[in-house]
């Protein structure tokens, strides 16, 4: 496993690569750049102001010296937040971002897989039904949605708590719910799914005709093959998660990465752009890897290839 | 069965939810005696905090709360009063400044504000390699474009000079009337020259001065903390010289993007003040909270740019006949709805200056002007597009614009939405036909607008320019006096009028939430002497 592990690392390395460079190139090549402005630059200005962070060279040594700059690991300056580097924003955003998602993750895990297991152990009931429902309401209600919706009736209409902000601990709630409500619905319905699939199996029948207990079939026999959908969708959606949600951290006024990710590109602040890209791409491929190793272990007949 | 039964009562529970959290509740605005911090929506993150390279509005407010120049906004509209200087003498040819300072200036580390820190400061921000974007705003000083751009290297030759250390002397090329107004402006600010040497040096961009830790300002507040993204805290400075003046103990500066979320943030009591409010909103806060609502006057134009390069709006009639189409006093009063004058001209009244000239015609005369110029009943107008940056009012201004001319001229044109800087990019490249522009005045005077459209300027794209316009625009320089420069600044705005380079459609105003509870003056250009804010008693 740790060499199947390694291989996966090392083989992350062209794909940063391959990422960097593409997006290096691609953010140069959209009109307008990092000082356009509404009101005109005079030139003699602005021949200044890309001297400063080396825009004035020609793009293959911007290129050259970035990737030099990458590989020591300096991210570079902010264009757009003229004293502060991207590290520092990566080091004072991402925090946030890692405890929205990691919350959010937390409700939808706990939501999404009782309310599935509830669902396919109490198949066309009126407990499978309310599951169901609330699943595809959660699949199909956007966050754009229910993040006012919640802040209207919880913040507005009762009080309990704060609009938006990321100050006290009660400011987590509601982002945390929004988001985890997204995901509890689609990890319901995989669970749901899977653990339907499994229970219809022979091995399950045998198990119940040995007389075991419901809570045994449900729990060491079926929940383990029910969760691989669960955990195939965990990889992209663990990193999705994790590193926010421009569309919450915009509602809620949430100061994660999320925000600053799609904000750079508007503001065609090259490196922030590249910065995030780097960090985004390393947390998918990690959590894809991961999700591979735990895909073996909960289904032992794949294999670590 | 359950299911069934369940079914209706989980809809009921969703529109009661949904009923009830959309119901009408009161803003319930915080704050008042002790301690007296005011919560104001800033809209975006800050840049930076150095006077001299940033840009932006947000920005502004917060400069303006840690720094002061030798001049400063008033408590009313227009009022010009003194900043770090007591008094001024202007010289009787209107080009030789002696700024007076006080003596109780002072930093908030307790260095005293001297002349010389206004000298090295004007110094660094006119050197090219900090790439100052607001450099140009000294250009009426003797030597100072020169200085900015290296081709001269020796500042004494430059008008700027301190006395002593309580007088600053500034020489302009000519008399600039409107000079006082300019300078109240942040890129006139001092900073503390010893604290940016210490941190980075003076002559280049974006080192640590700025940060908490680092920050010496002379304004009437101090910078507390900035946790980027979430909230600016400034709070009353022991050293300002007018201490007593200010009332507010503290100002929270919070970055809000989304107008949507500042204005439940404001109903939630987090917010004293909104940046804006959402178009959607407006009527609302008229009907159900008219004492949270305000919309003042704002210096600015909103119009769509000719790309007068380009057939068929390179012929005049055409231009004008557009323009004539359009009802605006509708489109104010429907469509954008925050109490927005109809535009018949560029620039905005002020009590200083209201244009003569103004667009006059029908829709008849319009009809006629598009059949002269070769389009009877719109009949071969050539397709042209509308090209506006993603915006919703922005939107559905040119929906409408779109409609009142297929209606009332017969023809045909298209939207073409861009973001942002993709739109800059392409009205700077004249790559439009016609496009939604605005411009908001930097100081109080006419200029500020006519400037805009002088030949080659980098803010006129649209192609367009008038040999007698630029005469005129240079004579204002060397006007005998106030009359007669006005006068000057009428003629210009006939040329405008008569040529439309640019369709106005409304004067701006500033819409937005305020607590009842706090007492804030209105000001044409939105910008605040912060010690004239405060809570009601």
């Amino acid at each position: 496993m740790l060499r199947f592990v390694l291989r996966r690392l090392l083989q992350t390395i062209p794909v940063l690569f391959i990422i960097v460079t593409a997006t290096f190139f691609m953010v140069r090549f959209v009109p307008g750049g990092p000082f356009t402005a509404e009101k005109a630059i005079p030139p003699e200005i602005l021949r200044n102001i890309e001297a400063h962070y080396g825009l004035d060279q020609p793009l293959w040594r911007q290129y050259l010296s970035y990737l030099g700059q990458v590989l020591q690991g300096d991210l570079g300056p902010s264009f757009k937040y003229s004293n502060r580097t991207v590290n520092e924003i990566i080091a004072d955003k991402l925090p946030v971002s890692l405890e929205l998602g990691g919350l959010a993750l937390a409700v939808a895990l706990v939501v999404g897989l009782s309310l599935g297991v509830l669902a396919a152990v109490r198949r066309n009931t009126w407990l499978d039904y309310v599951a169901s429902t609330t699943g595809l309401l959660g699949i199909c209600v956007p966050t754009f949605v229910l993040g006012p919706l919640l802040v209207l009736f919880f913040a507005i209409h009762l009080g309990w708590f704060n609009a938006s902000g990321w100050f006290t601990p009660a400011d987590r709630v509601l982002p945390s719910l929004t988001l985890g409500f997204v995901y509890a619905a689609y990890i319901m319905r995989l669970t749901r799914g899977g653990m339907l699939e499994v229970l219809n199996q022979d091995f399950i029948r045998t198990a119940r005709a040995k007389g075991a207990t419901e809570g045994r079939i449900v729990f060491r026999h079926a929940l383990r093959g029910g969760l691989l959908p669960v955990v195939a969708f965990l990889g992209p959606g663990v990193a999705g998660i994790l590193t926010g949600s421009f569309v919450i951290e915009t509602i809620f006024q949430i100061p994660g990465l999320g925000r600053e990710f799609v904000n750079s590109a508007f503001n065609r602040d090259y490196t922030l752009v590249l910065g995030t890209v780097i960090l985004y791409a390393s947390l998918i491929v990690i959590c894809n890897l991961v999700v591979d190793v735990v895909q073996v272990w909960l289904n032992p007949r794949l294999k670590f290839e | 069965m359950l299911p069934r039964a369940l079914l209706p009562a989980f809809t009921a529970a969703l529109v009661l939810f949904t009923a009830t959290a959309c119901g009408r509740k009161e803003p319930a605005p915080t704050g008042g005696p002790a301690p007296k911090i005011l919560l104001f929506g800033n809209g975006a993150e800050p840049q930076d905090l150095d006077p001299q390279t940033v840009t932006g509005v947000p920005e502004n407010k917060l400069l303006n709360a840690f720094f002061e120049g030798l001049v400063s906004y008033g408590p009313t509209a227009n009022d010009t009063v003194g900043g770090v200087a007591e008094r001024w003498d202007i010289s009787a040819d209107g080009t030789v400044y002696n700024f007076h300072l006080r003596a109780e200036a002072k930093w908030s580390n307790g260095d005293p504000v001297t002349a010389q820190d206004f000298a090295r400061s004007y110094q660094r921000i006119l050197t090219p390699s900090l790439g100052a974007e607001y450099a140009y705003k000294f250009a009426p000083v003797i030597g100072a474009e020169d200085y900015q751009r290296g081709t001269l290297t020796d500042f004494s030759q430059v008008g700027i000079k301190a006395l002593d250390a309580r007088t600053l002397e500034i020489r302009l090329k000519h008399p600039v009337p409107y000079l006082l107004e300019a300078m109240k402006h942040y890129a006139w600010f001092p900073v503390h020259i010893a604290s940016v040497e210490q941190h980075g040096g003076l002559t280049s961009r974006g080192k640590a001065w700025t940060r908490v830790e680092n920050f010496v300002g002379n304004g009437p507040f101090v910078l507390k903390s900035w946790r980027p993204n979430q909230v600016i805290v400034a709070e009353r400075s022991s050293t300002y010289w007018d201490r007593a003046a200010v009332k507010l103990d503290a100002i929270h500066f919070f970055p809000t993007e989304n107008l949507d979320t500042e204005e439940r943030m404001f109903r939630t009591g987090q917010l004293h003040k909104t940046y804006e409010l959402p178009a959607a909103k407006i009527d609302v806060y008229q009907r159900d909270f008219p004492d949270s609502y305000r919309s003042d006057v704002y210096y600015g134009s909103y119009y769509f740019r000719f790309n007068v390069t380009r057939k068929p709006l390179d012929d005049v009639r055409v231009r004008r006949a557009l323009s004539l189409a359009i009802d605006r006093e509708s489109l104010a009063r429907n469509v954008v709805r925050g109490g927005q004058q109809p535009a018949y001209g560029m620039t905005p009244p002020t009590e200083k200056y209201t244009a003569r000239a103004r667009l006059t015609g029908d829709l008849t005369e319009a009809r006629r002007l598009l059949a002269e110029a070769g389009f009877p009943e719109g009949r071969g107008f050539p397709r042209i597009e509308l090209l506006y940056n993603t915006q919703d009012n922005h939107r559905r201004v040119c929906e409408a614009l779109q409609e009142m001319w297929r209606q009332n001229l017969g023809i045909e044109v298209g939207l073409i939405n861009q973001e942002w800087k993709v739109y800059l990019r392409s009205m700077d490249t004249l790559d439009y036909d016609m496009a939604r522009g605005g411009w908001i005045g930097d100081y109080n005077d006419p200029n500020s607008f006519y400037d805009t459209f002088v030949t080659g300027g980098g803010n006129n794209r649209t192609g367009w320019s008038n040999a007698r316009y630029d005469q005129l625009l240079r004579d204002t320089g060397r006007a005998p006096d106030e009359t007669a420069r006005m006068e000057l600044y009428q003629q210009m705005e006939e040329i405008i009028v008569q040529e439309l380079p640019i369709m106005p459609v409304y004067f701006y105003r500033k819409v937005y939430a305020l607590s009842p509870l706090v007492h804030w003056p209105a000001n044409p250009l939105d910008n605040q002497n912060w010690k004239f804010v405060h809570f009601k008693e």
